[in-house]
């Protein structure tokens, strides 16, 4: 192979590595979108507070496996909490008003935290080998390896749930329609506690996983932005969607990073707003969602 | 005149003017700053509430036009010694061409998608004003000239004060006036429900985007005034949380409603420091809460009162205000 086709195929590689966290990501907008059509905008705060009791558990001395389980206990329980307090009043409210709500959420659990746990970097106790796989001069670290791995199995997880699971199958005829949920006698308030609570103990499973990939601090939650484009490029409620756009997000975002960067130093960054834009303008359903979209 | 009605209306309006006018004479230096600041947000959160209260299109960007506002004042300060009465609607135009240019591709999105849009238009611009060294400074900031006029000069915050204020009293009449005309209307229209709105002639496309380009010239002017205020721009000031600030004012001081973008933006400017002194009492009443006082309490309070405001008092202290007036109105009737 050639210079130039190697260091391709190392962006590509590598991007596949970083979409995988993105989808692992989407994978927990989606959850609750497709159950309760409310866009999550407080799920990176989810990941970071996972991540930061994760921490706390394990500097105080569990053994790590179990603080994992603790923390998936405590998140479950803090979803149910928000979603009692804060999502619960909102039933019935524009759709406005509950975005804003999410919003305010996020700043709200972001600036505690920084007030609770500190903005300096913390290194995760990893319990990830740092090892690197070299295959005919690609290299792939082992913790990318394992991020991508944990997301196939979170969406065979969240397949079979939705698929087979009686809970799943409530989530789904509530996201069709929440009326007829109800007269089919499915308890939508259940369904929404529920979904709530699911999606923040994965969200603190997602959490703790990056901030072993990458530091523990309260920057962690901003891969929670990078991951908005992700599920719109892939369709809001749609799983193999979050997956698709977060591999296609990863991908795209180093091979710009690895081939413009020297001319625009930071267009990096900038690579899944483009995207997120340009898909809003031309399919603003995304490449698998449904074509509910509101028109004028 | 005729939108204020009543001759108590009038009169306490008239007070309240001479009050603040003669504030330069007796105030501190520090609360002058403090109302042009105030002045500034209130300017902007207008604008905002033009677009998210009256016509009802979710706008997470709004520090973007503010942005492109202040930085083109100061471009045009700091460059080409433009007087001030020039760059400020200048920095109110360009906002209002980029307004336009966003309106327009956002025809077609509404909630959730027009909030991600916007967003990301918002980063758009951030990167922008970052990483156009030879235009902006990047990230080693901006300078602003002060202001003169007729070889006066207006550097400092009490002489700045009638600027602003000028300009708050301008565009708050021209808000409160638009609202009551076939435009504002038109907007209400939208907001309440596009398709009837349609239906009855209103062109969508044009209210539309002529509402994106009035807030965003709103917005503008409130960067060009901000720009001499501040007297230099760093792009770190005009983040998504700037955004979410005015979104705040707006969720606070009541959607739609041009007094309560006023309350907002006074209540959340003057917030980090009542905060402060909050905190400052406690640690002298409870000694170990001394020195517990962090910037991030403000962040933390801002995002208490959005869901607070939303969840319990979804018409905000407009609301408030609204009923304590009335129940005044009526006593001892309790309506």
């Amino acid at each position: 192979m050639t210079e130039g086709a190697i260091y391709f195929l190392q962006l590509v590689i590598s991007g596949i590595a970083v979409g995988s966290l993105y989808a692992l990501v989407a994978l927990g907008f989606v959850l609750i979108y497709k159950a309760t059509d409310i866009m999550n905008f407080a799920h990176g705060e989810a990941m970071m507070v996972g991540a930061f009791v994760c921490y706390a558990l394990v500097v105080a001395g569990i053994p790590f496996l179990w603080a994992v389980l603790m923390t998936t206990v405590i998140a479950m329980f803090f979803g149910l909490a928000t979603e009692r307090l804060i999502l619960r009043p909102m039933i019935g409210e524009p759709q406005f008003a509950v975005v804003m709500v999410t919003i305010g959420l996020s700043i709200f659990l972001r600036s505690v935290s920084g007030i609770i746990f500190g903005h300096d970097n913390k290194i995760f106790p990893s319990q990830l080998s740092e090892q690197t796989l070299v295959l005919k001069g690609l290299v792939l670290s082992y913790t990318h390896l394992w991020a991508m791995l944990i997301s196939g199995l979170m969406v065979i997880l969240f397949f079979l749930f939705f698929r087979f699971s009686r809970v799943g199958l409530a989530m789904r005829g509530v996201a069709n329609d929440q009326d007829t949920a109800m007269l089919m006698g499915i308890s939508v308030k259940r369904v929404f506690a529920l979904t709530w609570g699911l999606s923040f103990a994965i969200a603190a499973v997602a959490g703790i996983f990056l901030a072993n990939v990458m530091v523990l601090n309260i920057a962690i939650c901003l891969v929670a932005i990078k991951a908005f484009p992700a599920v719109i490029l892939g369709g809001l409620e749609s799983i193999p969607g979050a997956i698709v756009g977060g591999l296609v997000i990863g991908v795209l975002e180093t091979l710009v990073g690895g081939y413009l960067d020297q001319t625009m130093p930071g267009v990096k960054d900038l690579t899944a707003f483009v995207v997120l834009f340009l898909v809003l303008m031309i399919r603003p359903y995304g490449l698998f969602g449904k074509k509910e979209i509101e028109r004028v | 005149m005729r939108i204020f009605q009543t001759i108590w209306g009038k009169l306490w309006l008239i007070l309240f003017c001479l009050a603040l006018l003669s504030l330069p004479l007796w105030a501190d230096p520090y609360i002058i700053y403090m109302v042009n600041i105030s002045g500034i947000a209130v300017i902007a959160a207008i604008g905002l509430n033009i677009l998210t209260g009256l016509t009802g299109q979710i706008s997470l960007g709004h520090a973007a036009f503010v942005a492109i506002g202040a930085y083109t004042s100061a471009i045009l300060a700091s460059k080409l010694n433009t007087p001030f009465w020039l760059t400020i609607p200048a920095g109110g135009i360009v906002a209002a061409f980029f307004g336009i240019l966003l309106g327009f591709p956002c025809l077609r999105l509404k909630g959730l998608y027009l909030a991600m849009a916007t967003m990301s238009f918002g980063v758009v611009v951030e990167y922008g004003i970052t990483h156009w060294d030879s235009l902006t400074m990047g990230v080693r900031g901006i300078s602003v000239p002060a202001p003169t006029i007729f070889g006066y000069t207006l550097g400092d915050p009490s002489k700045l004060f009638y600027v602003t204020i000028f300009f708050v009293t301008i565009l708050t009449l021209g808000a409160k006036n638009l609202a009551r005309t076939r435009i504002g209307r038109a907007f209400v229209a939208i907001r309440d429900r596009d398709v009837a709105a349609e239906v009855i002639g209103i062109n969508l496309t044009k209210y539309k985007v002529m509402a994106f380009a009035i807030s965003s010239f709103y917005g503008g002017v409130a960067g060009g005034l901000y720009s001499y205020s501040t007297t230099y721009l760093h792009p770190e000031n005009f983040t998504l949380l700037l955004s979410i600030e005015y979104i705040a004012m707006i969720i606070i001081g009541g959607l739609g409603s041009i007094l309560g973008s006023i309350f907002g933006a006074v209540f959340l400017t003057a917030m980090p420091d009542i905060i402060k002194g909050f905190a400052d009492f406690m640690g002298r009443q409870f000694v170990f809460l001394h020195g517990r006082y962090d910037e991030e309490w403000n962040i933390a309070a801002f995002g208490l009162l959005i869901m607070i405001f939303l969840i319990v008092e979804p018409t905000g202290l407009n609301g408030i205000w609204t009923r304590i007036k009335t129940s005044f109105k009526n006593w001892p009737f309790t309506y």
